[in-house]
């Protein structure tokens, strides 16, 4: 059964955030569903593209995350109601598009879904999508529970389409990732047909043309359907306040920190003393509404991720009623109460609160968390993130570095986004030397591709996914092929979206929804604009280190060399190991070896494992996924491998 | 436990802990599922950004009568830890445990890639066990990975450990609840092994005393 569009209203089920979030855009009656891969926000895509057929709507990955915003647009200018999910770094991308998008206004109800990452759990900036909201001068939504993930969106439909404008519901990792219990509402049973009506007068809002100019004049329009949201969030039941009539403390906060500031009022029984107002409408403030809280009381912490936006809206509304109200003390992120810096957690509310109401808490004695420290100091090894056991990428670096090696003139890696970003780390054998957003690797690459003049001699490579590469790369690669810089652009192409979960790309033959759908050839691709290019396998190490040295050391232009090998963990290699992989312990010369444990010391696959006791390497066969490729790392031969059949 | 009886704690705290890989998100499901279709408002918290790389993952789950809780458990307050990984065990301790902690450990070690490339050492396991005897009021370790391997997959660790906190007997869960929520979320023809798996993981926390 699929609860997403079967379970019946009033059932109350336990849903994943992202999971609550499809199941609200599908009981609005959604009918297009747009977005890029991005943790935490990829499984809302995917679930909505899992019902897809059953549902009778439209959802598709697009190529980046302003033509997601493109493709949900055109629906909305339809006249149907159309989602576009990404997560922060994603609306960076989609921002030039939606910053004329929300000037020239919407039709049917479209809701902009960024998923935050505060603390960066899966990304490599905590970012906000908060800040756009102001920027594009856009309706800003934060759901405070998990059902009110499921019935914002529902309501974000509604509030875009009263004021012709795109409406943002913000979501966060601890939302999007975290499960919690949601009560079903109704399906919808009508769907309106899509028609695009253009032959009215030019500025008719339903008849004419779509488009941000004339800027004065639709400007002022949207500035008057965001004052007419902000009168909506005046009365909305979503913002909600529990706690005493006269607190002596009131908190304010918003998204997932409402679970955390309701967990330390509890803890440290302050219900009686502290009130919590949750705002779920945070851009532009209801003033009235927080006005008169902000009147019952002289003291006030704000708790929000990441950094302080609640906090400086709030300062400057009670700044502008100060006569009134009279003037508030406000604890935040600005006198350091709280840090602005990483994820909230329940421990830095208590901490914050305990300090404010002057009360000492020990959440254990501090004998035993002296005595688990010690233990964890002792004996827990770090984890340091790896490559997965037969990961394509783990050869293909230990190629690069072999190849950067052997070049011998300080050559460098610019890194890009995706699994392959580890090649930073120990597991990627340090190789990356630049990593930003999406794209940028190749970018960078064609600038210092072009820095020969002024002396630099190194050796330069660029890296890129499959589906980075159509989302970012493409118009670098023009760029260096244009003017001619010398570089290499290593594509690892591990056939999906590996590090989301394998959503598909343009690069292959089934679409979000599984239909089959015509496959864009990298190969071709950088063979038309120009780049010398080559497909090699990462499993066939001494071939492939042969052609990327070559690639690399001569100085001819944009060289382009695909590794093309299937990620480990894709359907298509899941549990089927190739090889069965024995280790001789008596040719294994372990510490003589290389330069001293060749396999566990450097090359590093969790699948092989070192014995301490018999002073040789080991494979563990809990680990190993049988890919065969430390037959070819080891000199010795100890390491040996026989086809499956 | 029968599966109307009383929570020992509100909200009570439990969280399964080991390394990306081994099926924790799929055992705070299956728990969840369970404690949600006995009427219980239950809350997860994952971190799975690193779930397939080799990361620590952990599962937070918060199961109430009065409604949702935070998804990142406060410091010092589970009540259970299953953990499938021992030295995750003692990471999670650190922060998570106090002296009532109740802990089901499987004892089979993944080891790291600093422990791989001879920078750190993997502990001893008997001085591991000591370790978190200590910070427990009890705790019961079980060769999970090992039995999974007989049933023919290492993966089956994580539902053997539901299986022996169900016969902990500390928390309302039993056979029928477990095969309700498993059938909810997997294909049919995989239920079976699930259920045997379980049993199973029953069987052998039933066999020992807690303690190292
Ligand atoms: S065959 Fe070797 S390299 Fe491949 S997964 Fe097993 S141990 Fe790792
Ligand atoms: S590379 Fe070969 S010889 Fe060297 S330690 Fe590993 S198995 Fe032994």
């Amino acid at each position: 059964m699929n609860e997403l569009t079967e379970g019946r209203p009033g059932q109350r089920l336990l849903m994943m955030g992202n999971q609550a979030i499809a199941r609200g855009a599908l009981e609005a009656g959604v009918s297009v569903a747009a977005g890029y891969p991005g943790t935490p926000s990829s499984e809302i895509i995917e679930n909505l593209a899992g019902v897809a057929a059953a549902a009778g709507i439209y959802v598709e990955w697009s190529v980046n995350e302003k033509v997601a915003a493109e493709v949900a647009a055109a629906a909305s200018f339809a006249g149907l109601r159309s989602l576009c999910v990404m997560k922060q770094n994603g609306v960076n991308v989609a921002s030039d598009f939606l910053l004329h998008l929300a000037g020239g206004g919407t039709r049917g109800g479209m809701v902009l879904v960024p998923c935050d990452d505060p603390g960066a759990l899966s990304s490599i900036n905590e970012g906000e999508s908060r800040h756009f909201a102001r920027l594009l001068e856009i309706p800003l939504l934060e759901p405070g529970d998990f059902q009110e993930a499921k019935d914002m969106i529902k309501w974000a439909f509604e509030l875009s389409e009263q004021i012709g404008n795109l409406v943002m519901v913000r979501s966060v990792t601890r939302l999007s990732h975290a499960s919690g219990n949601v009560e079903l509402g109704p399906m919808p049973d009508f769907r309106p047909k899509a028609r695009f009506r253009h032959t009215g007068f030019i500025l008719d809002p339903r008849q004419g043309a779509v488009s941000s100019a004339p800027v004065a004049y639709k400007h002022d329009l949207q500035q008057q359907k965001l004052e007419k949201a902000q009168d909506a969030f005046e009365n909305a039941l979503f913002n909600t306040y529990t706690g005493p009539e006269n607190p002596e403390l009131l908190v304010i906060t918003a998204s997932a920190c409402n679970l955390y500031c309701r967990e330390a009022i509890e803890i440290l029984g302050l219900s009686d003393r502290a009130g919590l107002l949750k705002l779920a409408t945070t851009w532009p403030l209801p003033n009235n509404l927080v006005g008169r809280y902000l009147e019952k009381t002289g003291r006030v912490l704000i708790v929000e991720e990441v950094i302080p936006f609640l906090e400086e809206n709030i300062k400057i509304l009670a700044a502008e009623l100060a006569l009134e109200i009279g003037a508030k003390t406000i604890h935040a992120k600005r006198d350091k109460t709280l840090p602005s810096v990483g994820e909230m957690h329940p421990d830095h509310v208590i901490a914050a609160l305990a300090k404010i109401f002057d009360l000492s808490y020990e959440a254990v004695s501090a004998d035993y968390t002296e005595k688990a420290g010690l233990c964890v100091l002792a004996g827990a090894p770090g984890r340091d993130l790896t490559f997965c056991p037969g990961c394509p990428h783990r050869a293909s670096y230990w190629i690069l570095h072999n190849v950067l090696a052997l070049d011998n003139r300080e050559g460098f890696v610019c890194g890009d986004i995706g699994c392959y970003s580890l090649g930073m780390r120990e597991t990627g054998y340090f190789s990356l030397k630049t990593m930003h957003a999406m794209g940028s690797g190749t970018g960078l690459a064609s600038g210092f591709g072009k820095l020969g003049p002024f002396g630099m001699d190194q050796s330069i490579v660029a890296v890129s996914g499959d589906s980075t590469f159509f989302h970012a790369v493409m118009p670098a690669l023009v760029n260096a092929v244009h003017y001619n810089a010398d570089i290499t652009l290593v594509v690892f192409d591990n056939s999906g979206t590996a590090m989301t979960g394998f959503q598909p790309h343009p690069g292959l033959e089934t679409d979000a929804m599984g239909q089959s759908a015509p496959a864009v050839d990298i190969e071709a691709v950088c063979r038309a604009l120009g780049a010398q290019t080559t497909v090699c396998d990462p499993f066939e190490m001494d071939q492939t280190r042969d052609i990327l040295l070559e690639k690399v050391s001569g100085k001819n232009g944009v060289q382009v060399v695909i590794m093309r090998r299937a990620c480990a963990l894709s359907p298509a290699r899941r549990g089927r190991p190739e090889y069965e992989m024995y280790l001789d312990p008596q040719i294994c010369i372990g510490e003589n070896c290389g330069c001293n444990k060749l396999c566990t010391r450097v090359f590093k696959c969790p699948g092989l494992n070192w014995d301490d006791q018999n002073r040789c390497a080991r494979i563990d066969e809990v680990i190993c996924a049988g890919c065969g490729v430390c037959a070819s790392v080891c000199p010795a031969g100890a390491i040996t491998r026989k086809k499956r059949t | 436990m029968a599966a109307d009886a009383k929570l020992p704690g509100d909200p009570y705290n439990l969280v399964i802990t080991g390394v990306g890989g081994q099926g924790n998100v799929l055992a705070s499901r299956v728990l969840g599922n369970i404690f949600t279709q006995q009427g219980y408002r239950v809350t997860i918290g994952e971190t799975f950004g690193a779930s397939q790389r080799g990361g620590s993952v952990m599962s937070h789950l918060r199961i109430s009568e009065t409604g949702t809780w935070s998804p990142r458990m406060p410091r010092g307050r589970a009540h259970v830890i299953i953990s499938l990984e021992p030295t995750e065990a003692l990471r999670v301790l650190a922060d998570y445990g106090n002296p009532e902690v109740i802990l089901l450990c499987n004892t089979r070690p993944v080891h790291s890639i600093a422990v791989i490339s001879g920078q750190a050492r993997y502990p001893q396991q008997d001085q591991l066990r000591q370790w978190i005897g200590d910070l427990s009021a009890r705790a019961w370790f079980l060769e999970a990975t090992r039995a999974a391997m007989e049933m023919g997959n290492p993966i089956f660790a994580n539902i053997m450990m539901i299986g022996a906190l169900a016969a902990a007997d500390i928390l309302p869960v039993d056979k029928d609840s477990f095969k309700a929520a498993v059938s909810q979320i997997m294909p049919e023809d995989k239920v079976a092994a699930n259920c045997l798996a379980f049993d199973r993981g029953g069987q052998m926390l039933l066999k020992k005393e807690p303690g190292p």
